[in-house]
């Protein structure tokens, strides 16, 4: 008897932001969201914006649905706090957001780096106005981004969906 | 400062502002803002009053979802060096139909006039043209804001100009402050009524 296979959430993640127009896919790479990446740069409708710092995401998402498109920030827990500032032209405009959290610093981490802005992610987000959803079964992921879309764009909310540590499994540096 | 720099930013804000038609606009907080306004309050101008470092990526998201418009982000030396990174953003995306306009005193005008690093010879023009923009200049005299002003809707974009200004203080002119407000306003008039039920 061999094992399933494992579970392709990265790929649920990509129908669920097709699903809901996503057009613009901003992003700071993690290795947690590779696959995703990949197939969102396949996907002739949605355009990939790389940034230098993750607020720049928080920024181009208000200017995109200004213009009428949808947009998801792609980022790893480290760069919540990067965005902290930014999250106020959202919260006080009433722009829907729509960002996906790899978490490290929780879950089996071997990087101490990386715990302070892991263990603050979800506290820092709700600071900011942003309603906090978290994934960590594999076969929940799709539903749970799907869910998060349409509360953004339909009700006009922040949204953060952070994909736990134990879903995306811990970085080993080779320990 | 390097040497007197005597452009009226009223004055070149109005120049590029002249008969606008259809050009969606981009102001960054503080007096680019006010510049703006003073111009003529307009919904398709999307002022800002604070997420400082934000302007050019308002600017770039609304240039990737309107590619039939021309956007001028319109923004001040401060605000520009807060995001310096999304000229690199921009330089990927290569937008024909953006550009990003710095009024630059030298100075952080809302705060004191406390000089900025543009005062001390940061070249935000050379830092466009090492990101990739298609065009990028130093402003230094109106016959060359004119000269902006035509590009603007040329679609040779992205554009940067970091224009100087006078460090002078003209009076406020303020658009609505309510984020709502200003979002909502901006859609009706770009996207028509439809957008409140998008």
């Amino acid at each position: 008897v061999s094992a399933a296979p494992p579970h392709d959430w990265p790929a649920d993640i990509h129908a669920a932001l097709k699903a809901a127009e996503v057009r613009q896919v901003a992003y700071v790479p993690d290795a947690g969201h590779a696959r995703l990446i990949k197939l969102c740069a396949g996907d002739n409708t949605m355009r990939m914006v790389p940034l230098t710092t993750e607020e720049e995401g928080v920024a181009l998402a208000a200017g995109a649905w200004l213009g009428g498109e949808r947009s998801v920030l792609l980022m790893q827990s480290s760069g919540v706090g990067n965005c902290i500032n930014m999250l106020s032209l959202i919260a006080t405009c009433r722009f829907p957001f729509l960002t996906i959290v790899t978490m490290r610093g929780e879950f089996g981490e071997f990087n101490p780096w990386q715990v302070p802005m892991g263990t603050a992610t979800p506290g820092a987000l709700e600071l900011a106005q942003v309603i906090v959803h978290r994934a960590s079964e594999p076969t929940r992921v799709g539903d749970t981004v799907a869910g998060a879309a349409r509360l953004a764009f339909s009700s006009y909310a922040a949204v953060a969906v952070l994909l736990s540590q134990q879903l995306i499994g811990a970085k080993t540096f080779g320990k | 400062m390097s040497r007197a720099n005597t452009l009226s930013r009223r004055a070149v804000v109005a120049a590029l502002l002249a008969d606008r038609g259809d050009l969606l606009v981009v102001a960054g907080l503080g007096a680019p803002n006010w510049d703006a306004t003073a111009a003529g309050d307009n919904p398709l101008t999307f002022p800002l009053w604070g997420a400082m470092g934000s302007a050019a990526m308002v600017g770039l998201g609304l240039a990737l979802a309107q590619p039939k418009r021309h956007v001028l982000v319109l923004t001040g030396d401060g605000e520009m060096l807060m995001g310096l990174g999304s000229l690199a953003s921009i330089g990927v995306q290569r937008p024909a139909n953006l550009a990003v306009a710095v009024l630059d005193n030298e100075a952080y005008g809302e705060t004191g006039m406390q000089a900025t690093h543009t005062a001390h010879g940061v070249d935000l023009a050379a830092i466009a043209t090492g990101c990739g923009f298609q065009r990028s200049e130093t402003i230094r005299e109106m016959a060359q804001v004119e000269a902006l002003r035509a590009r603007l809707t040329a679609r040779q974009g992205p554009l940067f100009a970091q224009i100087k200004i006078a460090a002078d203080a003209p009076p406020l002119v303020m658009p609505p402050r309510d984020g709502a407000l200003l979002k909502h306003r901006f859609r009706a008039a770009l996207l028509g009524p439809d957008a409140a039920l998008a």
